[in-house]
């Protein structure tokens, strides 16, 4: 058996490092290290309350939003209040984007170049992807990042600016849209429509959505495959097989997103043992026994506390280990999908489980989901109306934030008392699919994922399964310790 | 200066990876094609480049040993010095610890490039309790030191360039990079903080659309209002140096514009203000931080005089979070 240490891997959003235990030409056991810690949780004891939403943004600078979003729920809860109308369209609309903007980010500069490797130099597609997807000098990046830079001016509308904004308030925006800008949302979502369709799809997105098995997905792109992105993916992923790797546990939570008020656009649950059931928040416990922390016992978020021990022994992250009800579970488009039911994705997960084609998918689906959603959202808002509550002083209370980032759950458990933080825990969706052991010493939803690709015991390089894997969870390193 | 293209590294530490992600907002058509047209060759990004782990690394130690001419190095995310000095917060494969990496690699670069507030000066990482013991580049909040210590130069002479910001403008790391590129960079460009004078020599208050309102000291009150920020709602746009009111954001948007704040990210230390950052302090109902170059007397009787001569229009909107009275037509034409 040989041990290979495989960092810094990048094209993650943070930092990485895997070690594969390869035996016979296969991973036998994998272990997933999150290097770097910072302390945010740290940071924001004792600062005042809403001085969280200063800090909890720059956590990350890809889910920024989507940290924003989550302090603000957990403040509104300690303050009693709910934002008006506006103000939760205001605030759906900012984490839209940031959602769609990241899926497309995702695929096109962090998740495709894998493919324009010289390793696949023999395969059929290869000229054609290489040309289009080579990361830097690819002609796929001169098409997306003006288009990608161009939509995120809606947060110029929206939030004032991107990443890190403080718009996102627990009363609910600090920015009124006038009906001037109205029109200019709508000009920037309907061009942003218009790449969708042309470049990414080839097709209408709700051509896309109506999709309903893997039979119909694949009879869809093979006419597409030569003249738009998802569709070569998907060509590429039938070709090797990408069906077929990069299974964890089948076990998926979504805390839901996008609420109106009442339901949210994607429910929230679990989907185990082929079934969707509730899922019950009270039975998320951190374990740490392979992280440099302290602490003996797994405890809940709003019990936990986070304190770095760097010398621990058989520690190996700075990653906790998020378990729900003591079982190892993802998160992500892909369980955000499978929990919502939608059929191709359902269908796909049914027939090979969770996969590396698997999570693509979802993410693709969801930016053809979610944009029509956008422009309804732009119409609902109720001239004159206000879009933000007032703040109130929180004396003593706790809170709840539950979003889902484009990655997946995040969840944020605030404690303030006499006033200020007293304690604040972070679980972002990395920290549960790149987990490492817990006390039981079952491996966390990558490890798992990883078990059985093919690795060569003697290369240089990090075998190129074991990066699709990885990439495949469109991992955000920096959440994942924070 | 040789015609050849400037090789840059850039390695992300202890921040959040959002100041890769603002550059990627960049108004060009192709920013690759952008630095390539401008003399600048990407040797390695964490988030854009191919090259992974071993390939990675190889670049990286080919820098580091004088194999590879490092033209420009750029760090993005402060220094994680923590625990007890040795780097372990932050290591890289192999154990070795970023900030012993981050040093050796300075030690080379012809130019030393800190990208964002917690590169140049420790910023929101080096927060309350400094967890991690992070720290910026040259700096440590606005005391000089930091990793490399305050007499450290660059190869090519010129200590740290710190483009401040959490996060920072795309077009301020650019610019910056394309003045280095094309040998434009010297150490007068830089102001007393070494942040690039090219944005650095602006206030947040210039081109303020909030302007109106802060002549009459018409306030907002709460957030949305579309009143001055200044002297409720914590905003130092008056104080802080940086043009986010002239070039914009995201097309058309600013911190003030967005409906809050300017918390003075691009001014070191700005992390730990020493108040709550959405409520301005005062003593005796002035604020304490008077806009840069006012004198204080100036300021007070000046606000009082604007306050008595408030036009309704501007009382009004100030406290609404929409035009409740618009601006009055003439019906002559204007003189």
């Amino acid at each position: 058996m040989t041990r290979r240490i495989i960092g810094p891997f990048n094209r993650v959003e943070g930092d990485l490092e895997v070690t594969l235990d390869i035996e016979s030409g296969r991973v036998r056991a994998a272990y997933v290290n999150s290097p770097m810690y910072r302390g945010f949780e740290q940071i924001l004891a004792g600062k005042h309350p809403l001085d969280a939403l200063v800090f909890v943004p720059r956590i990350c600078g890809i889910c920024s939003v989507a940290q924003s979003a989550a302090a603000a729920q957990a403040l509104a809860q300690c303050m009693g209040i709910q934002p008006p109308v506006n103000g939760r369209l205001a605030a759906n609309l900012t984490v839209a984007a940031e959602n769609l903007a990241d899926h497309l980010s995702h695929f096109y500069l962090f998740f495709m170049p894998d493919f324009a490797r010289d390793g696949y130099g023999d395969r059929p597609w290869f000229a054609d992807v290489q040309s289009r997807f080579k990361s830097v000098t690819g002609s796929a990046a001169g098409d997306v990042l003006p288009v990608r830079a161009k939509f995120m001016n809606v947060m110029g509308y929206l939030a004032g600016r991107w990443p890190h904004t403080l718009s996102l308030q627990p009363g609910g925006s600090t920015r009124a849209i006038e009906e001037a800008e109205k029109l200019r949302l709508k000009i920037l979502l309907s061009e942003f429509r218009g790449f969708l369709e042309q470049t990414l799809f080839g097709d209408r997105l709700e051509a896309v959505t109506s999709l309903d098995s893997e039979a119909a997905l694949y009879k869809w792109m093979k006419p597409r495959a030569k003249r738009a992105d998802f569709p070569r993916f998907l060509n590429i992923a039938r070709d090797l097989g990408l069906q077929h790797i990069g299974r964890a546990t089948d076990r998926f939570i979504s805390y839901g997103a996008y609420s109106d008020g009442e339901a949210a656009l994607f429910p929230a649950g679990l989907w185990a043992d082929d079934r969707l059931q509730a899922l019950d928040i009270g039975a998320i416990r951190e374990d740490v026994t392979s992280s440099w922390m302290t602490g003996d016992h797994s405890l809940h978020p709003s019990e936990g506390y986070t304190l770095p021990l760097p010398d621990k022994e058989d520690a190996y992250s700075w990653c906790k280990a998020p378990r729900l009800s003591g079982q190892v579970v993802e998160t992500g488009a892909l369980a955000r999908q499978m929990v919502a039911g939608h059929p191709l994705v359902r269908d796909l997960v049914g027939r090979h489980g969770a996969s590396v084609t698997a999570r693509v998918v979802a993410r693709m689906l969801e930016l053809a989901l979610v944009l029509p959603v956008m422009e309804t959202w732009l119409r609902q808002f109720l001239p004159g109306d206000s879009y933000c509550h007032p703040a109130t002083e929180i004396e003593d209370a706790r809170g709840v934030g539950l979003v889902e980032a484009a990655r997946g759950g995040l969840g944020h458990w605030l404690d303030v008392r006499n006033g200020k933080i007293y304690n604040y825990q972070i679980i972002a969706p990395t920290t549960w699919n790149f987990s490492p052991r817990d006390a039981a010493g079952e491996p966390g939803a990558l490890e798992q994922a990883l078990v059985g690709l093919e690795a060569d015991e003697g290369g240089n390089a990090a075998p190129l399964a074991v990066q699709h894997v990885v990439r495949s969870f469109d991992p955000c390193m920096v959440c994942t310790v924070h | 200066m040789e015609n050849r293209p400037l090789n840059l590294l850039w390695l992300q530490s202890g921040g959040c990876g959002g100041c890769t992600l603002s550059l990627l907002n960049a108004d060009c058509r192709n920013l690759f094609d952008t630095l390539r047209g401008l003399g600048i060759n990407l040797l390695w990004h964490p988030s854009l480049s191919e090259q992974s782990a071993d390939e990675a690394m190889a670049i990286i130690e080919s820098c580091a040993s004088g194999a590879t001419r490092l033209d420009i190095l750029c760090l993005e995310g402060s220094v994680l010095k923590g625990p007890f000095g040795s780097g372990g917060f932050h290591r890289r494969t192999g154990s070795v610890s970023m900030m012993s990496m981050i040093e050796r690699l300075a030690r080379v670069a012809q130019h030393t490039v800190a990208v964002g507030s917690c590169a140049a000066f420790g910023g929101v990482t080096a927060a309350g309790i400094n967890p991690a013991d992070a720290c910026g580049m040259q700096y440590d909040g606005d005391a000089q030191g930091g990793l490399l210590g305050e007499e450290y130069r660059a190869a090519a002479g010129l200590p740290v360039i710190n483009i401040a910001g959490c996060p920072t403008h795309p077009n301020w790391v650019i610019e910056t990079l394309v003045a280095v590129a094309q040998g434009e960079m010297f150490e007068d460009n830089l102001d007393v903080f070494r942040r690039p004078r090219l944005f650095s020599d602006h206030l947040v208050h210039h081109g303020c659309k909030r302007n109106e309102f802060y002549e009459f000291k018409a306030s907002a009150c709460k957030p949305s209002d579309l009143g001055c920020l200044m002297e409720h709602m914590g905003c130092k746009g008056t104080q802080v140096h940086a043009d986010c009111n002239i070039r914009l954001w995201n097309g058309e948007g600013s911190c003030t514009r967005g409906g809050y704040a300017c918390i003075a990210c691009t001014e070191p230390g700005f992390e730990e203000p020493g108040h709550a950052f959405g409520v301005t302090p005062k003593i005796a109902g002035i604020p304490i931080g008077l806009p840069t170059d006012m004198p204080k007397a100036w300021f007070v009787a000046l606000a009082a005089l604007s306050k008595s001569a408030t036009p309704k229009r501007v009382k009004e909107n100030a406290v609404a979070d929409h035009q409740v009275v618009t601006p009055a037509n003439k019906r002559t034409r204007l003189k």
